[in-house]
């Protein structure tokens, strides 16, 4: 497989080092922008398969710029900001995006990151059967297993883990889940996903009190993880 | 707002009172009046005002000296009943009584006002130490992470060839752990900020209180601590609806504190009620406690123990007191008989416990 070319945005240049390094020695192609208006040209003229963006840019403000991206870019945008700021990745994450970091944050969880969304993007969503461990997800037959025994879910409990081992790897916000699963109606019904997570995790989950599998990004939605 | 209506309705209650003591005096002196001469009870009730100006804001105390002065005049100085003044004596005394009871108003509320002035300056010179006291602390506390990174990254920089592998290895593990410590100090500053600038508004949102728990041990975890943590959390505990941020927040500090503060084999214990609407979080552990003459300061701002290791800047607690009181719960510590110490925050919320109980399909497979 080609190496695969990231652009990241982002006005520090200490930030642009750290990532230009990390990400080369992991085997990708980088491309730098100090600035939006930097980002979107070479966006526009080598369409990379995959974008850092920071939210904080001094020409532009970065939800500005996804929304511009995403006005013709289909490959995955993982957004970086600072802590504390919810809302913003929210926002970003509803606009289009497809991941978010905060600053301060691991190198390794980058990766990760990076990792997964290229993954699902290339990935075409044909296949059937989810397989994490020993747990195994069966879309067509709406079954789910662990060590080839069925496990008992009622129907909401497996859409809500289908909805988010479909989208393995990448964060689903509360209100994303909430439409998803129970209807529009409920994006504000907030209990009944702290619920059906708990119950969930009761089922699939080795420890339900130290999950492994489904994850919580604080403040935000959740994540379906499957440790490689 | 609040304030506001308070220190109207002590106003009005001033005014109400001076009118009532100046009248009761009035009254009593003239029951008595056929014992004592009018010139007595003019000095009984500049005595009475001057008692008032004591206590009292100007205002109320010069309408207490103006209405005292005409009632003076209208039921003791012949001829009575009338406002009218016979003598050229009584006249001076009269506007004597007036100028006199003016001056003790006046020069009651200067007295005053020096003294709101000193505590005022006694107030600032306060916060210039409280001041001083953050910065040695501050500068203590971001100065050590802040060199031990740049001497390792110097280290490393210019003495490559004279460095092995294992001490390489080392210096970034230093470098790695001075900036997690620093990170630290700089959320606890934000986080005192918000508090300070007094415009924290708690989200709101329903929460898992035993995930709040367990994610915020692991993080506590992950800064290899050697405590032991035990967690009970009831099960049948409903989700309530709070800050959860800022919840996590008074754990995380809570159980930074204690891990920091006592022996490596001690155990910290988390136990989690609620009573109907109330949640309560236990957080407790068996070292040393704190010394009983410092329990009440601990949540002080900046405030650290006397002969306590360095490092830390004082603010833990302080935002463990001001994040639970902004979730509108209560914080209180104390020390256990057998050793150790115990805080226990109390939170009242709104609750949901049976929206999951609707009965609902299974799945069409049978098992």
């Amino acid at each position: 497989m080609a190496k695969a070319q990231i652009l990241i945005i982002d006005d520090e240049s200490q930030i642009l080092k750290l990532l230009d390094i990390t990400l080369q020695s992991n085997n990708y192609i980088v491309k730098k922008a100090a600035t939006a208006g930097e980002g979107l040209i070479s966006a526009a003229n080598y369409p990379p398969d995959l974008i850092i963006l920071d939210l904080g840019l001094p020409d532009q403000d970065g939800r500005t710029v996804l929304k511009k991206l995403r006005e013709w870019y289909t490959n995955p945008i993982i957004i970086l900001s600072v802590q504390n700021s919810e809302e913003d990745i929210i926002k970003a994450l509803d606009n289009g995006a497809n991941d978010y970091l905060s600053k301060p944050f691991r190198t390794g969880e980058l990766l990760a990151r990076i990792r997964s969304a290229i993954r699902s993007s290339i990935m075409e969503e044909n296949s059937p059967l989810i397989i994490c461990d020993d747990l195994q997800i069966d879309l067509a037959e709406r079954t789910v297993k662990r060590n080839n025994e069925y496990i008992k879910l009622t129907g909401t409990e497996y859409n809500l883990l289908a909805v988010l081992a479909k989208n393995e790897g990448k964060v689903l916000t509360h209100h994303y889940l909430l439409r998803d699963v129970w209807g529009p109606g409920y994006i504000n019904q907030s209990q009944y996903l702290r619920v059906f997570i708990a119950q969930l995790r009761k089922k699939i989950e080795l420890d339900p009190n130290r999950p492994e599998l489904i994850l919580t990004e604080s403040g935000i939605g959740y994540r379906f993880v499957c440790r490689e | 707002m609040e304030t506001l209506f308070i220190y109207k309705v002590s106003k009005i209650k001033q005014y109400l009172l001076s009118i009532l003591i100046v009248g009761i005096v009035s009254i009593f002196c003239y029951a008595f009046s056929s014992l004592i001469s009018y010139r007595v009870v003019a000095l009984i009730l500049i005595v009475t005002v001057s008692l008032i100006a004591v206590s009292f804001d100007i205002l109320p105390v010069l309408a207490a000296a103006v209405l005292s002065a005409l009632i003076w005049n209208f039921l003791f100085i012949p001829p009575l009943f009338t406002f009218h003044v016979n003598t050229m004596e009584d006249l001076i005394l009269f506007v004597m009584y007036f100028i006199i009871a003016m001056i003790n108003a006046v020069l009651t509320y200067k007295i005053k006002q020096v003294k709101k002035m000193a505590e005022e300056r006694e107030g600032k010179a306060n916060t210039v130490k409280l001041y001083n006291t953050l910065l040695n602390s501050l500068s203590h506390e971001l100065k050590t992470p802040i060199s031990t990174i740049i001497g390792a990254t110097d280290n490393l920089l210019t003495n490559t060839r004279n460095l092995t592998t294992q001490n390489r290895y080392e210096l970034i593990g230093e470098i790695s752990k001075a900036s997690f410590r620093l990170n630290q100090q700089v959320e606890n500053l934000l986080n005192m900020s918000r508090l300070e600038s007094g415009f924290i508004q708690p989200k709101k949102d329903w929460c898992d209180i035993g995930e709040m728990i367990y994610d915020t041990v692991k993080r506590i975890e992950e800064n290899k601590i050697s405590q032991r943590i035990e967690i009970s959390i009831n099960p049948n505990i409903p989700l309530f609806k709070l800050d959860k941020g800022m919840l996590e927040q008074v754990v995380y500090n809570l159980l930074n504190n204690a891990s920091q503060y006592t022996a490596a084999d001690c155990t910290i214990n988390i136990i989690v009620a609620h009573h109907i609407n109330v949640l309560q979080i236990i957080i407790e552990d068996n070292g040393n406690g704190f010394p009983e003459e410092e329990i009440h300061h601990v949540f002080d701002k900046f405030y650290r123990l006397k002969n306590t290791k360095a490092g830390g800047t004082g603010l833990g607690l302080s935002i463990v007191k001001g994040f639970t009181e902004a979730l509108g719960g209560s914080v209180q510590l104390e020390n256990i008989r057998t050793g150790g110490s115990r805080f226990t925050i109390d939170i009242p919320a709104e609750t949901a416990s049976d929206i999951s109980k609707k009965p609902e399909k299974w799945l069409r497979r049978k098992f």
